[in-house]
């Protein structure tokens, strides 16, 4: 909110009123008002909720702070204090969701980590085997492990081809057919930015069991070759604009002292970009690891570890999230349920299974923030002082 | 790779800047691998698309087969249609439920805020574009869709007279309505992000020249920041749009499916969207149902590529233009 000494006068006016005169303050007036009135409005028809009287009462003071406005400070300033309302409402609303969803993510899915049966934190050291029913036991130790193996390869597949495609435009794709070529690259790469995750699954799939004898073959590789049709552009993009970051002078200066072209790429350009291209390809792997859609068709789902890549189903938490959130409240007959593997016995819990899901979402927003911070911490650190 | 094939690709490839007179086998390998991976894009690409047409050709051919038996090629594309539908419709109502929101928020960030939270605020928007799909489709069908019903009870009470609002909704509202809202937060930071980056490339002086005409900040931003804006606003919102259409998760958690062309969003079990369609039935189709499916992914896959090929030709005309 600006204060009445930066605005001064405004020289045009029409009429004796339009002028600003009024200190911000008495926003909070018409705002009490109107919160007010649509508390006893909500109240009258049996309403009301924290928040029934917000919205109602955004709304209302949005009636109130304009009349209000236009009669002390005339038509163009109450359009214009209307209009800031407006605005930060909107991003009130943007934040109301990202809050809900982290709060009850880090509540609902913090208790089941903490409380996890048969010892705290055994969330993150047991996988699902022999839990069955509404047994509130079982862990995620698989599926993190299937999500990290999967990334991991979808990076190694990943990265050197986007790198090198980056290094391809910026430092080769400048003269006859390479330039052509050049410009073909970054299309499709604009192409490829747009396939939709599902379509990426479809592909991975569609490319194994055209080679496969057995159409219901399901693998960790096939995983990360979908992954990798995601990743590639990101890290393209990414690494492209941190080349083209590097001055001009550092490689003209490299290639008068003698240095060959591949000397100077590794030596000199990407070292200079280095901490850009880590954090570019840290955001990249960031975004894939969340990624569900192209798991669900291509690695299916076990209860159990499998660190083979090559061999068999594998867990993941994303598709993990999806699989418990799908089998929704679970039944109790009794109030333990035994382990039919290890013979051990736990309480019985409706609930179980969404806390499972809300527990594994924790652990992947966790993976996914600190991959955030660790992106920002390298750039914020080890961004080249190119303006010393 | 002997040195003598090494030095022959070096004389085609090496490019004219290389004044260092190193003709070196590093040069050449070099060359070699950003050339190869440049080409690897072409050949992904080329094989996403042979792949999905072959796989979905059993499925196309089939329905030709049909088609002798008197049933027509109707078959394939009556399968397809109310998926396109729905995609389409969901996407709709998420991007009419973002712009606005987006759009205020990119001026809040850009105009409004003070200039040291500005980036703090915007970190606050990209983390919602961090946030995993999967755990929005379970924030949102555990959370969201039954807070959201007193609202959808209250809109078909009284406004059931138009016909998006009509119906019949029962709970839990598995509705597109809920499965929209998801998806509008999840395009919202794409859209914010970009509009954002517009909205400070205004020309500094144009605002400075409105305000000091005595202009007050709505009328600055009426008359300088949104005209200029205008192309940026609307390629965010086709790469929303792209966006909204493959997205998967928050459709397949929250939506109770169903295949008709029903405009009555909140009822529950009228609609299913392509991308939601395919991962829900894959874990029983083969043979010539999984190459249905995939069809279905080739036809999302052209629905987003035209989108995206739009979105990128409006952007490429703008930054022309200025």
């Amino acid at each position: 909110m600006m204060s009445i000494s930066t605005e001064t006068v405004a020289p045009a006016s029409m009429h004796g009123t339009d002028e600003r005169k009024l200190p911000w303050w008495h926003l909070l007036i018409t705002a009490a008002a109107a919160v007010v009135v649509a508390l006893i409005v909500l109240a009258i028809f049996g309403a009301a909720s924290i928040p029934s009287v917000i919205l109602l009462g955004f709304i209302l003071h949005l009636v109130f702070g304009y009349t209000y406005s236009r009669i002390r400070e005339g038509r163009r300033w109450a359009m214009d204090r209307m209009t800031t309302l407006v605005v930060i409402g909107a991003f009130a609303l943007a934040m109301f969701p990202l809050l809900s969803l982290l709060w009850e993510v880090v509540s609902r899915g913090g208790a089941r980590v903490i409380k996890a049966a048969p010892t705290p934190f055994s969330f993150w050291t047991t996988d699902m085997s022999g839990v069955i029913g509404g047994a509130d036991a079982g862990g995620i130790v698989h599926a993190a492990a299937g999500t990290l193996l999967i990334t991991l390869w979808a990076s190694i597949i990943s990265i050197p081809v986007g790198l090198f495609t980056a290094i391809f435009l910026v430092e080769y794709a400048d003269t006859g057919w390479k330039a052509w070529l050049g410009k073909g690259v970054t299309f499709l790469v604009d192409v490829m930015t747009g396939i939709p995750s599902i379509v990426a699954g479809l592909f991975g799939l569609a490319l194994f069991i055209a080679f496969m004898p057995d159409e219901s073959v399901r693998m960790g590789i096939m995983g990360s070759v979908a992954l990798s049709l995601l990743m590639i552009p990101t890290v393209v993009r990414n690494s492209e604009e941190m080349l083209r970051l590097v001055p001009m002078d550092l490689r003209e200066a490299s290639y008068a002292l003698g240095v060959p072209k591949w000397l100077t790429i590794v030596r000199v350009v990407l070292r200079t970009a280095i901490s850009g291209l880590t954090s570019g390809i840290t955001l990249a792997i960031a975004r894939v690891i969340g990624e569900t859609a192209p798991l669900l068709l291509t690695v299916g789902m076990v209860t159990s570890l499998n660190l083979n890549m090559f061999d068999g189903r594998m867990s993941t938490l994303p598709t993990f999230i999806n699989q418990q959130y799908r089998a929704g409240s679970a039944t109790c007959r009794n109030e333990t349920v035994t382990n039919p593997i290890n013979q051990e016995v736990y309480a019985c819990s409706i609930e179980t299974n969404i806390d499972r899901a809300w527990a594994a979402a924790l652990t992947l927003i966790i993976i996914v923030m600190v991959l955030n911070v660790i992106a920002r911490l390298i750039s914020y650190y080890f961004s080249p002082k190119l303006s010393r | 790779m002997s040195t003598t094939d090494v030095s022959k690709d070096s004389v085609e490839v090496s490019p004219p800047s290389d004044l260092s007179g190193g003709r070196r086998p590093g040069d050449s390998v070099f060359s070699v691998l950003s050339i190869g991976s440049g080409l690897l894009i072409f050949v992904t690409l080329a094989a996403v698309a042979i792949f999905l047409t072959s796989e979905s050709l059993p499925a196309i051919r089939a329905s030709h087969e049909v088609q002798g038996a008197g049933n027509g090629e109707f078959g394939l594309i009556s399968y397809v249609a109310p998926y396109v539908y729905g995609t389409v419709l969901a996407a709709a109502i998420a991007l009419v439920i973002a712009i606005p929101i987006s759009v205020g928020i990119a001026l809040f960030i850009s105009h409004y805020a003070p200039r040291r939270l500005s980036s703090v605020l915007g970190y606050m928007i990209d983390l919602l574009a961090a946030v995993p799909s999967v755990v929005y489709g379970l924030w949102g069908g555990v959370w969201l869709v039954p807070r959201l019903e007193p609202l959808y009870v209250f809109l078909n009470e009284y406004f059931g007279w138009i016909p998006l609002f009509a119906g019949d909704p029962t709970a839990p509202m598995r509705n597109l309505a809920s499965a929209s809202v998801v998806l509008a937060v999840m395009v919202l930071p794409i859209i914010t992000s970009v509009s954002r980056e517009v909205f400070l490339q205004v020309p500094r002086l144009q605002e400075e020249a409105a305000l000091a005409l005595g202009a007050t900040r709505w009328e600055v931003i009426r008359t300088v920041v949104l005209p200029f804006g205008r192309s940026g606003v609307v390629a965010a919102s086709m790469l929303g749009l792209g966006r909204a259409l493959g997205e998967t998760m928050a459709i397949l958690m929250i939506l109770a499916p169903g295949a008709t062309f029903s405009l009555h969003i909140l009822e529950v079990g009228r609609h299913q969207s392509i991308a939601a369609n395919i991962a829900a039935r894959q874990a029983e189709a083969s043979g010539i149902d999984m190459s249905l499916l995939i069809f279905t992914g080739l036809v999302l896959f052209v629905l987003t590529f035209i989108i995206n090929a739009i979105a990128r030709w409006i952007v490429a005309r703008s930054a022309v233009k200025s």
